[in-house]
Formats: C-alpha cells, structure tokens, sequence
C-alpha cells in the first residue's frame, strides 16, 4: 500500500537530494581533477617508455595537454563531462565512457545480485534472532561478527579454493554473458556473489536485530497480541516492517562497500568488470580513465542514496520529508 | 586551557576502571582469545625480523616451491624465497600499515571533532560536510585513484586511507563535545572551578571510549584488509614482504602450490577477526556496567518476608455463581538476575461478574497494569505469574499452551490500552490493523472484514469512517485513536475488556466522551470489564465494584456505593480527600508539615 505523500513535498525532497548530489559530484570532480592531474608530471614518459628522448616526453605531454594551464582543462573536462563525454583513455586512445559502460554491468550484475542475496539471508537472520533471542541469537550475532571481519576477497580467494579447484563445481574464471548463456552467467557470478555478500550480510543482520528488538518494545506490539495475533505474525510483519527503515539505510551503504569489493572480488574470478581496467590505469596513470571510474561512482553513490530515501518515504508513512 | 584532553586520557587510562575493564575482558572467552592473540601478534611483528632464519626477499633457484621441510618449515615460494621469514617478515608491515591508518584517522579526526564540537559554526558545517563526502565513495575506488598519484608507497596510501576513515573519530567526538557543551552551564563541575578544557575532557573521556574502542580495533581490522587487497591487486610495493603480496604470489600460483595461498589467509582472516572480536567484546563489557539483568536469578521466587494485609471487604457474602474472571491470590514478580525477584504484585484476588464494571484504582506503580497484562498473558520479558490463580470461565489461564493463550485473546478477552497513539502500528493504516485480527481470528474474507470495521468505526463515534479506514496512524488524532483502540477491542465480540487506564492520556473534555462509549458498548453487549485507573471520578458513576490497589495488593474492595460512603482503610480516605480537593490523586496522605 503506497503511502499518500504530498506529491509537491516529494518533488521538493527529490529536488534538494539532488542538489546535494551534484554539489557532491561536482566537489569530488574537482578535488579529483587536480589531484591526479598534479601527479600525473611523470605519465608522459610512462606512456612513451624511459627509453625515449625528451624531446618525444615533451610532445606526449603536449598531446595530453599536460602543458596547459590546470584550469582551463578542468573546464574544457566539465563541458565536455556533462554532454555525456568523459575523453579518451590515454593508455589506449579508447572513449573513457564506452570502456566503461561495456565493463559496468559485470560489476554491478556482481553488486545488485550480492544485495539481493544479503537483503535476503540477513533480514531471515535479523530477524531470527531478534524473534527468539537466547543461543539462536548468539550464534547469530558471533557468525555476523566473523562474517563481516573477514574481508570480502580473501573469502572469494577460499570459494575458489574449495568450490572451483578442489571441488570443480563452479568455474575458477571467466564471464558468460546472460544473453549468451542465463544458467552460464548464474554460475559464473555465483561464487562471487557469495563472497561479495557474506560482510554484508552480517552488518545488515545485526542492524536488523537491533531495530526489531527496538521495535518489539513498542505498546503497539502488546496491543496487537492483544488482539489474538500470533506473536510470529506480530514479529515477523508489524515488527519486522517497523524495522525496515533502518535496516534499508545499512543496506545502501553495504550497496556502496560491495561495489567497492565488487571491484578487487572481479581479479579473483578475473571478470571483465571495471575493477581490471581500474588497476591497469592506476598502474600507468591513466588519468582520464581514473577520473571517469571517480565520477561513475559517485553518480552511482547518489543514485543509490536517492533511492534509499524514496523507499523510506515509501515504508515510512510518516517519514518527515524536509 | 590548563589541561589538555590528552593527559587526562592517559591519566585515566592508567586509573583502576581499565584495569577492572581488562580483568573484565579476559573472563569473555572471545575477548581473551583475540586479546592473547593480537599480543602475539605483536610480539611477533616486533621480535620476528631479528629472529627469523632466512632473508624473505632473497630469492633461490634450487628451493622454487620446496615443500615444507627442515629447513624450509612452511616450504619456499615460486622464487625459492623462505614461506615462514617472510610471513613473520610481513606480519611487521602489515600491522605497521594498519597502524599508520589508524594513527592518521586518530589525528585528523579527533582534533577535527573536538573543535567542530566546541567551536561549532562553520567550521562544524564544513567539517561534517566533508566527513560525508569521504565516507559516500568506496574507500577501494578512492584509493585506486590516489595509487595513481602517489605511486606504489604502502605508507603513503595507508595514510591516505586514515584520511578517509577519519569521520568515523571526527563523528563521535564531535557529537560528544556538543552534548556535554550543552550540559556545561549547569554542571556542578564548573561551579568547582574546574576549567572548561578539563570538565570536556573527562567527559567525552567516558563518553568516547567504549565507540573509540571499538572504532580503532574496527579500523585495525578494515586496515589489514585494504592493505592486503591493494597488494592482492598488484599496486603495492614490491620490495615489502606482505600478507597481500604473499597471497597474490600465492594466487598466482594457485594450482601448482595451494599452500602459498593458505598461510597469508589464515593470518589475514584470524587478524582481522580478532580486532573484531576484541573490539566488539570491549563494547560489551563497557556496555553491560550496570546492566547485570540479563542472567537468569537462581533462586525461585519467594513470597517477600511482608506478607499483604487482608484487604478491607465490604461484602463478604458476595460470591459469583458464574464469574468471567476470578483472580485469586495472585503474584506477579520480575527477574532481575543477581539480585533476585522484585514482587510487583502480591497477592491480589477479585472477581468480574458478567455485564460487571471493576475498576482497579491506585496510584502508579501500584501494580493495576501489572494486574492487567498478567490476566492478558502479555508481560514484558522477565516479569511472570510466581503464585496464584487466573480463572476464566472457570479454565486455569496460568500456564496455558501460549497458543491456547493467544486463542483466548481478543476473541473473548478485549484490551483498551493507554496511550492511544503508541498502541498504533505506525506502519499500517488504521483499517489494516482493524481488518487484521477480524480475519486472522474470526476468519472472515477480506471484503467482509472491511465492512465490519467500517461499522465498528461508526459505532465508536467516528464521523467519517472511510476516511479514517484508509489513514495512517499519525495523521489521527489521541481520541480518535482511543476510540480506534476500543474499535479494536470489541472487534470480536468478547466476554471480558481490559481497560487499562483508557482516558488518562487524553483531554478533558475527551474522557468523557471515551467514558460514555465505553459504558454504551459495555451495556448493550453486556461485556464484563476490568477497568483500570488512578482517578476516583473516572470510576464513580461507571464501576459496579471497585478495588483500591497500594504497593501491589489490593487495601479496600467492595460496591462502588458502600466504598464511597464508608472507607475503611486510610489509604481509600486519602484518596477521596485527594479527590475532594481537586487535586489528583497521587501519594499517599501524610501530615501538612511533613510534606512542606
């Protein structure tokens, strides 16, 4: 049931969440540009070899326009950034944006599905826990701590280990696409997955027990009992719908963390994802390709966030919206 | 500024409440395991290089991939290079790196919290602004970018990355320093004389710790792993021995030698939870301070040595042929683990007849509600019947099947809670938690349940039901909400309504209104009901009977009419010269010159 919420109130909220979203973007944007334009004196000879004479150091450079003055190019970067242009890869000459949107959806095929999957399995455990308490909940809460501690890679490392090599049951590496091949694609992004969602899954069932003992100490769950409900439909649909919200924001930030883990978990499984091309061009300074896998990120930071808080204002009918 | 936050730190640190807290710590088996783990660690990090047999970066032909072997303990890697010295090598740097990371989080965050906290203002917007920003990328992605500045320097990234986690100090002692600013003007510590600097300190000192705590062990642990997934990647130093490079050379060879791989993860993996672990059992020890009621009291419950007074009876002949309810010396106590039962109830007995008004009175704390939700089988956790009886229709409730229970519920006992608006799911319209127990309890189909509850609102005094059908909780207001409550409680037609306290939260003007619907559907259903409340006028034309409940038992009990004109017990009087006054009802009487 959708919440009746003034629709010029949801216009204004959605309007000023984007107006931080771009100050955001553009702050990052120029924090970045200097940044890596400051350190990229060196690129030029990287990219010609150390071999090569000064005089052919200087025309690179010349090419990349790295003797031009650092505002100037920034502007020229954002014009052309925000018709849809994010320049060309200095290491291959390749269009920064194709290279990305061709690698893009692996990496968050990989993100989107561990979300899914620790949506799924933390707010089963979340809530477990929160309607039994006792040793269900230790357990719980000791698996949650160690699931999270350890880090994403090292479990995608150990999947490979005894689920591809020892056991042979998944592919070690390689990518199908879905359209070639659905069941192909599900093995292939399955270890991954799992890897990517074990961390998040122990932080988002933590936050999920948390807000549903919360919410179990409200008069309204008395009163519902009151009624004749049974206390797991209590627990499991006023409780747990109670402590969605919370556990919603845990949830985008994990969306975040993952697509960051997503990145390093791809070099395990080598998947084409943007995480590879991330580490060839930070190895050579390939400063357009840096800047265009920054700026991605950020606008899917402020997508995500976005989205999180229309479906808050979607769970929580009284969510204030200033 | 005479003293700075930072020697009271240490002063503190060195004081016997740590010392109690690292007692505390190694009695939790979690927490004294990681603790004696991460001590050896450290040992090792800082003794091992001296000690360790082999160079870790010499390379040898003759021992690429020797197994494990006297001379070479956990064998040789693809360069013939020694698996044990490096490992205990790497042990150095890795937590060397994790250290940096938190030293420079530590840097820039505390003295950054500390001034957005005091100072506030810009400075504040401006840093919290900027603590969102580097917390809203992935640290992973960020890092990447900086790699590509600053080149392959292990010390240079972590301390990058010590920026980037910096919010996290920034946060909590920002928001520390703020709350006990508020507080300082009314702090007896500053009419003693004590500097502003020295009271924040010790302040923020115990507010901080225990999310200081377990944030830098936190940090610690995300450390060792960014520092290992960046060597993983390829874009560490490659002069450093690592766990991350010793796990890419090991993946690198993953099917020729899977051992490589083994020793680098179990070290990561067991470090990294064992921060946690130490940091999260920290947190538990410091939080639990004062909060021993989670155990279980040995001891079963035991009437208190002061055994209750009979009450007052104003009819002893009366006895029900075909009571509803009979309560009958019933206890109610709850477990408080250590240090044993608290009795909140004792032995408290009535009767409800049918079609009967009882109104339970006494102040609170008295034990009415305690009364009430023991009869519902709904007290909150720890609280249980120790002694007694709960007769309903003549069937023991106490120890009933909680399945058996819940039948009971609502469908033959009602409940009218408190407080109107927190007894409403927020999440759900009005008209879903109206339709819900109709159709869960009675059974009914989804459009039958609907028009029922449209009648029941109607039938409570609501003007406009559909309206009030499709609303949210919090657009409704504290009566329509009772009177929603009452809608709810006689839903299903029962034979006994719990009211407990229906109109104390409400206006004026409203308890009337609430009183009358309450008498209406109490008459023409011809319901019993136990009503509970602290307020004589609230009972006097609506109780047949009435029971006057102090300090968990029952002093006075018989008709309405004889109570009111002969009061028996003191405490009944005092309550009617409270009544007489106009002024509520609370307390017991005592002398005019005691009171001033």
């Amino acid at each position: 049931m959708v919440p009746r919420i003034h629709n010029s109130h949801m216009i204004t909220f959605i309007l000023r969440r984007l107006a931080t979203g771009v100050a955001m973007l553009v702050t990052i944007s120029i924090t970045a540009f200097v940044l890596l334009n400051l350190g990229a004196t060196d690129t030029a000879r990287r990219l010609v070899g150390q071999t090569a004479s000064a005089e052919i150091v200087a025309r690179k450079a010349a090419e990349l326009g790295l003797d031009r003055p650092l505002g100037e190019r920034f502007f020229e970067w954002i014009t052309a950034a925000l018709t849809g242009d994010l320049g060309r890869s200095w290491q291959s000459g390749q269009s920064v944006v194709d290279a990305i949107a061709t690698r893009l959806p692996v990496t968050l095929s990989l993100t989107i599905g561990a979300v899914i999957v620790s949506a799924a399995l933390a707010i089963a455990l979340g809530a477990l826990a929160a309607g039994r308490r006792g040793w269900t909940d230790r357990v719980v809460q000791v698996l949650s701590v160690i699931g999270g501690a350890i880090p994403g890679f090292l479990i995608a490392l150990i999947l490979v280990l005894v689920f591809a090599i020892s056991l042979r049951w998944f592919p070690a590496t390689g990518y199908v696409r879905p359209e070639d091949s659905l069941g192909g694609w599900l093995a292939t992004i399955a270890l991954p997955v799992i890897a990517l969602s074990i961390g998040a899954i122990g932080s988002v069932a933590q936050q999920v027990r948390g807000s549903m003992i919360d919410a179990l100490r409200h008069d309204y769950v008395r009163t519902l009992r009151a009624r004749g409900l049974p206390h797991h439909r209590v627990v499991y649909r006023h409780v747990l719908r109670n402590a969605a919200g919370p556990a919603l924001s845990t949830l985008g930030l994990q969306f975040i963390v993952m697509f960051g883990g997503a990145v390093i978990v791809e070099q395990v499984f080598s998947l084409p994802g943007i995480g590879q091309s991330a580490v060839a061009a930070t190895v050579v300074g390939d400063v357009p390709f840096v800047m265009g896998i920054v700026i991605v990120t950020a606008i899917l930071v402020v997508i995500v966030n976005l989205a999180v808080d229309l479906l808050q204002g979607w769970l929580n009918p009284k969510v204030r919206l200033s | 500024m005479t003293t700075a936050p930072d020697t009271l730190a240490v002063r503190v640190r060195r004081g016997r409440q740590q010392r109690s807290l690292a007692h505390r710590i190694l009695r939790s088996p979690l927490g004294a395991a990681s603790l004696i783990y991460l001590a050896a660690v450290t040992l090792i990090a800082i003794v091992g290089p001296v000690l360790v047999p082999y160079d870790p970066m010499t390379a040898s032909l003759q021992d690429v991939f020797a197994p494990p072997s006297p001379e070479h303990l956990l064998g040789a890697d693809s360069a013939g290079r020694d698996v044990l010295s490096r490992l205990v090598v790497a042990t150095s740097f890795s937590l060397l790196g994790a250290l940096i990371t938190v030293v420079v989080a530590a840097g820039v965050g505390i003295p950054a919290g500390l001034i957005a906290g005091y100072r506030g203002g810009w400075f504040d917007s401006l840093s919290t602004w900027i603590a969102g920003l580097l917390l809203s990328l992935p640290a992973i992605v960020v890092l990447l970018a900086a790699r590509a500045v600053v080149g392959p320097s292990l010390w240079l990234v972590m301390g990058i990355f010590g920026v980037l986690v910096s919010p996290s100090y920034f946060r909590v002692v920002s928001s520390a320093v703020q709350a006990v600013r508020a507080e300082l003007y009314i702090d007896a510590a500053k009419v003693a004389g004590l500097g502003d600097a020295r009271i924040i300190g010790r302040h923020i000192l115990s507010v901080v710790r225990a999310p200081a705590i377990l944030m830098t062990s936190g940090i610690f642990a995300v450390g060792i792993a960014i520092q290992a997934s960046l060597d993983f990647l390829g874009l560490g130093d490659p002069t450093m021995p690592t766990w991350g490079s010793m796990l890419s050379e090991g993946f690198r060879n993953i099917y020729r030698d899977p051992t490589l791989l083994l020793w680098p993860s179990i070290a990561i993996a067991l470090t990294c939870v064992a921060f946690t672990l130490f940091g999260t059992s920290i947190r538990d020890e410091l939080e639990r301070t004062g909060d021993r009621g989670r155990a279980r009291s040995a001891a079963p419950w035991a009437a208190p040595a002061t055994r209750p007074a009979a009450p007052e009876r104003h009819d002893s002949g009366h006895a029900e042929t075909d009571p509803v309810l009979t309560v009958s010396e019933l206890s109610v106590a709850y477990d408080d683990g250590e240090s044993g039962w608290t009795t909140v109830v004792d032995g408290v007995s009535l009767n409800i007849a049918k079609g009967e008004i009882h109104a339970l009175i006494g102040e609170s704390g008295s034990g009415k509600t305690q009364t009430a939700w023991s009869i519902l089988g709904l007290l909150p956790q720890g609280g249980s019947v120790v002694a007694g009886s709960i007769k309903f229709h003549g069937d023991e409730l106490r120890g009933l099947d909680p399945h058996r229970l819940s039948q009971l519920r609502g469908r033959h006992i009602g409940y009218v809670p408190q407080e109107p608006l927190s007894n409403l799911d927020p999440s759900f319209t009005i008209g879903q938690q109206l339709t819900e127990p109709l159709r869960v309890v009675l059974g009914m189909n989804r459009a039958a349940a609907r028009d029922r509850a449209l009648q029941l609102l109607e039938r409570v005094g609501i003007v406009d039901p559909q309206r009030t059908y499709d609303s949210y909780p919090h657009l409704i207001s504290g009566g329509m909400a009772q009177r929603v409550l009452i809608a709810g409680a006689v839903a299903c037609e029962p034979d006994l309504i719990i009211a407990d306290e229906p109109t104390t939260a409400l206006d004026v003007t409203v308890q009337a209104e609430i009183l009358d619907l309450l008498r209406e559907l109490q008459s023409e259903a011809g319901v019993a009901m136990l009503l509970v409340t602290h307020n004589f006028g609230v009972v006097a034309d609506l109780a047949d009977r009435i029971s006057v409940m102090r300090n968990g038992s029952i002093v006075e009990t018989g008709p309405t009419a004889e109570l009111f004109d002969s009061p028996r017990h003191d405490y009944t009087k005092s309550l009617f010269d409270a009544l007489l006054d106009d002024a509520p009802a609370r307390g017991a009487w005592t002398p005019r010159e005691v009171r001033a």
